[in-house]
């Protein structure tokens, strides 16, 4: 399998008055062809940023280093800003998570449909329209044709993100980054932009990261899982491997959030994690869930702890052994 | 669209018809016409000779309607000091006053909008911060004084402009700088804060990620969504140019309609004065009314419901 | 159980700084505020100690001391530092007691327009519906109409004077009042406690007082500081025009259209009473677009 993302040691700092906000420290990961990557994680986890960072679409006071940045064995950590946006949108490709307000109202779908591919291939108007329209059907979309002369503000925010999703394939690209796609939208329609999205990518075999924080769609989509906690990745595994063989104390609690019909009780308390996430201002000492861990002991909040493989090339950042870990995974699933 | 349209009619017919029907008896409200022209030194037969030769004898509604029915047709009577029709006389004032506020909205769009851009991109920067002072100063410079000190400069110790007078394009320089200056600074401040406002917006953060250049995201996807509100505000700032213009056009002695309503009201002539204040009002109305088609224009959500 | 005194933490540790504390911490850090202040202070002070500041007499005129140059010309003297005017009274005194005219009208006009402009937008903002609609409408006509020139022509039909000039435009810039505190009781109205305060029965008159009127002070007060400003300024242009206070009062838009038939030869009088009012303008816009940062900080830019 080709690797179309390969991501080493990305460390994104944010200095404010306060001191430096280190919101993503040393993640690594990968996305080969054809493969669905979800970053999961909770809100300021750094998962967005992570993605902002992957496009080079960070905010101006944030600063992105990483040992290794290559999208198709070409790297983007030494790429300047004109060079970065020639692969943005082209090659790499990104779907945010309001498609309320991610159009422009002023311009109609087909102007922002042809936009990109009329910046980045060598077609006429007419060729970009043809594409755009083959692309608003792809998605699902009726009449095509005369959703191009519409406005942003004519259509729902299902059908938004149908266009956005359409307009990230335009110049098919070999990865798309979805951030949040479907958190905007009705339960119903969620459901339909996912099959969507998994169904556009098996098609076009394109790399998929995409960001969430809900384990259903998860469980649904990905092919592997990276787990996201205070700016590091806690756990990294097939998903297969993740939700039955949970290895770290947060990813445990995660899948203990989730109400299993038929198995979590009525009226049942659904798990909680107690406690709240360190501030990500400065140095973490230890490791950074320990506050929170139901398994912590004394080395815990001294010892810096690194990505520890288990069998079946698992991952997971905890000081543990794989025996005990699993026993707790084990504990809690039950539990 | 054309129901939209046609609320903004009705509107600017509504205040076009009240304007005129204050324009009217603003004069009379404020005290007695006859006594007003006949002067400070006329016996009481004379004002009454006068009452009734311009028949400020008879009801006021009778009088509004009569002066109401022939300002429809382009009638607005004769003036009482110039000798000649109303209505001549505005027409051949007005291209000047045009001309003015015309090259001072120019001046200011043209100072104000890339000022603003320029300061929203580099919020607090030097740039920013001077942009802001110019604009602090600017409102707060009186603006007949500003005239009174361009010419002091420019007509006199350094004689490179006309210090008054309409004869040339160069007697419209300073003129034109004074009035525009004046606008310049709400401008510029309604453009910094729209694109602030605009370069935060999602959809900007879309046309980034789609690797758009830098100048189309600028200028096609920021500056026409920034520039929306700036349209409407010039409108109004175009009315009050007009307005302002009485006092530029006094100062430079430029012989526009402002020169001739200042002309007109220190002469008591009414008929003229009555005429401007609805000429000038009719311009703010028909400004709005453009200025609201313009944004309907520009933008979507209101032009396709 | 014995809990020595030391031991309790004060108030300030557990919740911080108070809204008021933060406000005057606000206040005071903000430049505009600050200068704008500081130098509105100085020229109320100036206005106020007027008689005891000015070194003579701001009317007697000395037509053989005509046109003295301030001090900074080789031919100036201490007796006149600012020079004297066309009727040879002396300049700086005249200067000083223009404060006090600048002052008074802005104030007072600002005072007049807000009562009605106010009470426009509060109805409009707390009825809805029709009394809105006529008030939006009355908005409209107010704003289509030329400001100085409605000023001018009746100013000049009624005879010009303190009061008339402060009437007239008292009645003609109501209209920023209006919008803004429209749109705050607007608001405001919105809000759970004014719906609460319905609920429990309270009058209209009873909720716009004591619920509406003291939330949206904050605007009221940077609108009236701002209307002061436009009132300066435009009383300054009637009193150029010759419409406005009448001589021998010392405006300082009347002063400079006095000295601008001397305007080639005698610039300084010009310069001086422009050169104040250009100062005072831009404290007082300074103090109104301060409060504004201050008093709602997420409006700012």
């Amino acid at each position: 399998m080709s690797r179309i993302l390969e991501v080493e040691n990305l460390r994104v700092d944010i200095p404010l008055e306060s001191g430096t906000l280190h919101a993503v420290r040393d993640i690594s990961f990968h996305v080969d062809k054809g493969e669905t990557l979800c970053i999961v994680g909770e809100s300021g986890c750094g998962k967005s940023l992570t993605s902002l960072a992957l496009m080079g679409l960070l905010p101006t006071k944030a600063i992105r280093t990483a040992n290794r940045l290559t999208l198709g064995g070409r790297d983007l950590g030494t790429l300047n800003e004109t060079q970065m946006a020639d692969i943005r949108g082209s090659r790499m490709a990104m779907i945010f998570q309001e498609p309320m307000t991610s159009l422009n109202p002023a311009y109609t779908i087909g102007n922002q449909l042809a936009e990109a591919m009329l910046r980045h291939r060598k077609v006429n108007p007419n060729e970009a329209r043809e594409r755009a329209i083959y692309l608003l059907e792809k998605v699902g979309i009726t009449a095509a044709a005369s959703r191009l002369g519409q406005y942003p503000h004519q259509l729902s925010g299902g059908l938004r993100q149908r266009v956005m999703i359409a307009m990230a394939l335009m110049c098919g690209p070999d990865l798309i980054l979805a951030d949040e796609p479907t958190t905007a939208l009705d339960v119903t329609i969620q459901a339909q932009i996912l099959h969507l999205l998994a169904n556009l990518q098996k098609e076009f075999e394109m790399g998929l990261v995409l960001i969430t924080h809900d384990l259903g769609i998860v469980a649904r989509v990905a092919h592997r899982v990276a787990v996201m906690y205070a700016g590091q990745i806690v756990e990294e595994g097939t998903v297969e491997d993740i939700f039955r063989r949970p290895m770290h104390p947060y990813t445990q609690g995660l899948l203990r959030c989730i109400p299993i019909p038929g198995k979590t009780a009525r009226g049942a308390h659904l798990g909680s994690i107690p406690g709240m996430v360190p501030s990500l201002i400065g140095d973490l000492k230890g490791c950074a869930f320990a506050n929170r861990c139901p398994h912590a002991f004394s080395d815990c909040n001294t010892t810096d702890v690194a990505l520890r493989e288990a069998s079946g090339g698992q991952r997971y950042r905890c000081l543990l052994s794989q025996e005990a870990a699993e026993q707790n995974a084990r504990e809690a699933a039950t539990a | 669209m054309l129901v939209y349209t046609g609320k903004r009619l009705v509107l600017a017919l509504l205040v076009a018809f009240t304007i005129s029907v204050l324009s009217f008896s603003l004069l009379f409200l404020a005290g007695d016409p006859a006594a007003a022209i006949a002067g400070e030194t006329a016996t009481d037969q004379e004002i009454e000779r006068i009452r009734t030769m311009f028949g400020f004898d008879r009801p006021i509604w009778l009088q509004y309607l009569e002066w109401v029915g022939r300002a429809i047709q382009g009638d607005f009577g004769r003036s009482y000091y110039f000798g000649m029709p109303v209505t001549e006389l505005i027409l051949s004032r007005i291209p000047v006053t045009l001309t003015l506020a015309g090259s001072a909205m120019a001046f200011a769009l043209i100072l104000g909008i890339p000022m603003g851009v320029i300061a929203a991109l580099y919020p607090n920067s030097i740039i920013d911060r001077v942009a802001l002072t110019i604009a602090v100063c600017g409102q707060a410079l009186p603006s007949f004084w500003f005239a009174l000190m361009l010419i002091v400069l420019f007509g006199f110790m350094i004689p490179i402009l006309p210090p008054s007078g309409s004869e040339s394009w160069q007697h419209f320089i300073m003129p034109t700088v004074v009035l525009g200056y004046y606008a310049t600074p709400s401008l510029m401040r309604l453009t910094r804060t729209g694109m602030l406002e605009v370069l935060s917006a999602d959809y900007i953060r879309t046309a980034r990620a789609k690797g758009l250049f830098p100048r189309t995201v600028l200028f096609k996807h920021a500056l026409r969504n920034a520039v929306i509100p700036v349209v409407s505000v010039a409108a109004v700032e175009f009315g009050f140019m007009l307005g302002g213009s009485i006092v530029i056009e006094t100062v430079f002695a430029l012989h526009g309609t402002g020169y001739l309503a200042w002309e007109s009201i220190r002469r008591a002539d009414f008929p003229t004065v009555q005429a401007l204040i609805l000429v000038f009002s009719l311009f703010y109305v028909v400004l709005t009314f453009v200025s609201d088609l313009l944004n309907a224009w520009l933008d979507p959500r209101i032009r396709v419901a | 159980m014995a809990v020595t005194s030391t031991t309790i933490p004060t108030m300030d540790a557990i919740v911080g700084p108070s809204p008021g504390q933060r406000l005057r911490k606000r206040v005071f850090g903000h430049r505009g505020v600050m200068i704008g202040g500081i130098i509105l202070l100085v020229m109320v002070l100036m206005a106020v100690f007027a008689p005891l500041l000015a070194p003579h007499d701001p009317y007697s005129q000395n037509l053989a001391n005509r046109l003295v140059p301030p001090i900074w010309h080789e031919t100036g003297s201490w007796t006149h530092p600012l020079g004297t005017d066309q009727l040879g009274r002396d300049y700086l005194s005249r200067v000083i007691y223009g404060v006090r005219i600048s002052l008074f009208i802005g104030i007072s006009v600002a005072f007049v327009s807000a009562i009605l402009g106010s009470a426009m937008g509060l109805a409009a903002g707390y009825f809805g519906g029709r009394v809105d609609l006529v008030v939006t409408f009355l908005i409209t006509c107010r704003l289509s109409m030329p400001v100085i020139l409605v000023a001018l022509a009746v100013v000049a039909l009624i005879g010009s004077s303190l009061t008339v000039v402060v009437s007239v435009l008292g009645l003609l810039l109501w209209d920023r009042f209006a919008v803004v505190m429209r749109s705050a009781t607007m608001q405001v109205r919105a809000l759970d406690y004014v719906a609460s305060a319905r609920a429990a029965g309270c009058s209209n008159a009873r909720i716009v007082f004591s619920e509406i009127l003291p939330n949206v002070m904050n605007p009221l007060i940077v609108v009236a500081t701002l209307e002061i400003a436009n009132a300066v300024l435009l009383e300054a242009a009637l009193s150029f025009l010759g419409l406005g206070v009448q001589p021998p009062l010392p405006s300082w838009g009347l002063m400079i259209s006095e000295g601008k038939d001397y305007l080639l030869f005698d610039p300084w009088l010009i310069t001086i009473p422009g050169v104040l009012l250009f100062v005072l303008l831009l404290a007082i816009n300074l103090l109104g677009d301060g409060m504004r940062d201050v008093t709602a900080p997420e409006n700012r830019n």
